[in-house]
């Protein structure tokens, strides 16, 4: 009778275990499907850029530095070869996008172009998406490391050599040279 | 509400509301519960002449089963079904720019929440206002009418976006499926009780001399039978007042979510606000799905008061404690970090 009550406490234990261990390894999926779902954003965003760039270059005369800045940073962010190197560019790209959006206010000719009005709301809703996805990569990864960390997460965690995510930090608007940290150790 | 607005963070809210949620359901089931077990012991055994009830609860299982039938029928039938009622029509992002924001706000909130994106619906109605609909995240809809569309800017609609986002993620819409379906339960069981009451009443000609038919009972169960009979009587009351009480502790759940998702609560403040002085009813929502809605349809003025009386009968909490704790919720979200919490 005791033998079967401690097989049955053994069985429990084990199940328990199981379930705590899948638990983790479920965030950590989640973790690397958020990250995938940036890159869905960013390369939206890469296909939208030479299409806004043809609509207001005609107009955006005085903008003509930063259109530039936008197509040399996405080119570069196409053809980095390091994680490090392109969260510099994908940075860049949100700061000249940031910045056209924000100076195509004075330009009246595009306001009252219905294509300009559609492609600003575009870059608006790409921008966030970019924005969301990042959030939404930090919110699991908050949730997959406070799981490793408190108990009884942070023992399995040790058993089974789980190790923290990074967060994405980031840049500060006033930055001179933003600093991105994409890479996901 | 004289008390300053509470500074509270949208995972304690979160946290809080889950709880709520939860009781009020446990109360919800063991009300239903209650009823038809008394209705087995004190009616129907009676009518059996059994001691004690039937071996079979018969009343307690047939209202639970009444429930999960009609919760299966909206289960599967039931968002075609508000959105047939509505005349929500799928919305058109190629031909309308409004209609085109709509949908990309719905699809940043969606990357928000890392769900499969909803599919969205125009509601022909000015009156601005919006609900979700959908079992789960996979088979859910949002629905805006033309006039929320119309009157608020973008942050506002992400913020009213993210709230029907919240109903969607935190399963909402199942728990008031089901307590929809509870609620049709007990409002059935308590009418067979009343029913069973009269007529074994008019069979023993007075309640002492039934009392007295129980012999050994005695007191206790004399009690027991009144407590009873005063929740048969005042069941479809108190199930209302509990519905009522999920559907609020919802909403308030939706609104910190919302704020978690787009990480900016004055942006749902300013559109409840706007909402707030638009109010009238949205005809083209019925009352059967004002609790999915994101202020109430019906332009009951009980929503917006303050108190008890309103805290008891509304669906959604008073519009102006809701912008109260969403500014609260601001107040922690300021980049300086972590304030302090006051009471």
């Amino acid at each position: 009778m005791i033998g079967l009550i401690l097989l049955g406490i053994v069985v429990l234990f084990v199940v328990w275990l199981v379930g705590q261990f899948n638990g983790l390894v479920q965030l950590r999926n989640q973790v690397q499907n958020a990250w995938a779902q940036i890159d869905v954003q960013l390369k939206r965003r890469s296909d939208l850029i030479p299409n806004l760039v043809n609509t207001v270059k005609g107009v955006m005369k005085f903008e003509q530095e930063t259109l530039e800045k936008v197509m040399n940073a996405r080119a570069r962010a196409l053809g980095a070869t390091s994680i490090a190197e392109r969260g510099v560019a994908e940075a860049e790209v949100s700061q000249g996008l940031g910045r056209l959006l924000a100076v195509m206010e004075n330009y009246p000719e595009l306001k009252s172009n219905q294509n300009a009005l559609q492609l600003q709301e575009e870059v608006t809703a790409t921008e966030n998406k970019v924005g969301f996805a990042r959030q939404f990569y930090n919110d699991v990864v908050m949730k997959f490391n406070t799981a490793q960390q408190t108990f009884p997460g942070n023992v399995i965690a040790g058993m089974f050599n789980f190790k923290p995510s990074d967060f994405l930090q980031v840049p500060e608007a006033d930055r001179a040279v933003p600093k991105v940290d994409l890479s996901l150790s | 509400m004289t008390h300053a607005p509470q500074r509270a963070t949208f995972y304690e809210l979160q946290a809080k509301n889950r709880l709520n949620s939860v009781l009020v359901l446990v109360a919800f089931f063991a009300f239903v519960a209650f009823l038809g077990l008394g209705l087995d012991w004190f009616v129907f055994g009676e009518m059996l002449g059994v001691e004690g009830g039937p071996t079979v609860p018969f009343f307690t299982l047939f209202g639970l089963a009444w429930g999960a039938f009609h919760a299966a029928v909206s289960w599967f039938g039931g968002a075609r079904q508000v959105l047939h009622s509505t005349h929500a029509r799928p919305a058109r992002p190629e031909s309308s720019p409004a209609e085109k924001q709509f949908v990309n706000v719905v699809e940043e909130m969606a990357i928000a929440a890392g769900l499969p994106v909803p599919k969205t619906y125009v509601v022909p109605d000015d009156d601005p206002n919006a609900f979700a609909v959908g079992r789960d995240p996979e088979h859910a809809a949002i629905a805006v009418t033309e006039g929320l569309l119309a009157q608020l800017d973008r942050d506002e609609l992400q913020g009213v976006i993210g709230h029907e986002m919240s109903h969607v993620r935190n399963l909402d819409i199942r728990a008031l499926t089901l307590v929809t379906a509870l609620f049709g339960a007990t409002v059935l069981l308590s009418d067979v009780a009343r029913r069973g009451l009269s007529s074994r009443h008019g069979r023993h000609g007075s309640w002492r001399s039934s009392d007295n038919d129980r012999g050994g009972g005695g007191g206790g169960m004399a009690i027991l039978f009144i407590a009873w009979m005063l929740v048969a009587v005042l069941a479809p009351i108190l199930a209302r007042f509990l519905a009522m009480a999920v559907s609020r502790s919802r909403e308030y759940l939706a609104d910190a979510s919302a704020a978690e998702l787009t990480r900016n609560p004055l942006g749902l403040a300013s559109a409840l606000r706007k909402l707030d002085a638009a109010h009238e009813p949205t005809h083209q929502i019925s009352q059967g799905s004002a609790h999915l809605c994101i202020t109430d349809p019906r332009g009951l003025r009980v929503n917006e008061r303050d108190g008890a009386f309103a805290d008891w009968l509304g669906t959604h909490p008073p519009i102006a404690r809701r912008i109260a704790l969403l500014e609260g919720m601001a107040g922690v979200l300021t980049p300086s970090g972590e304030s302090p919490r006051s009471g």
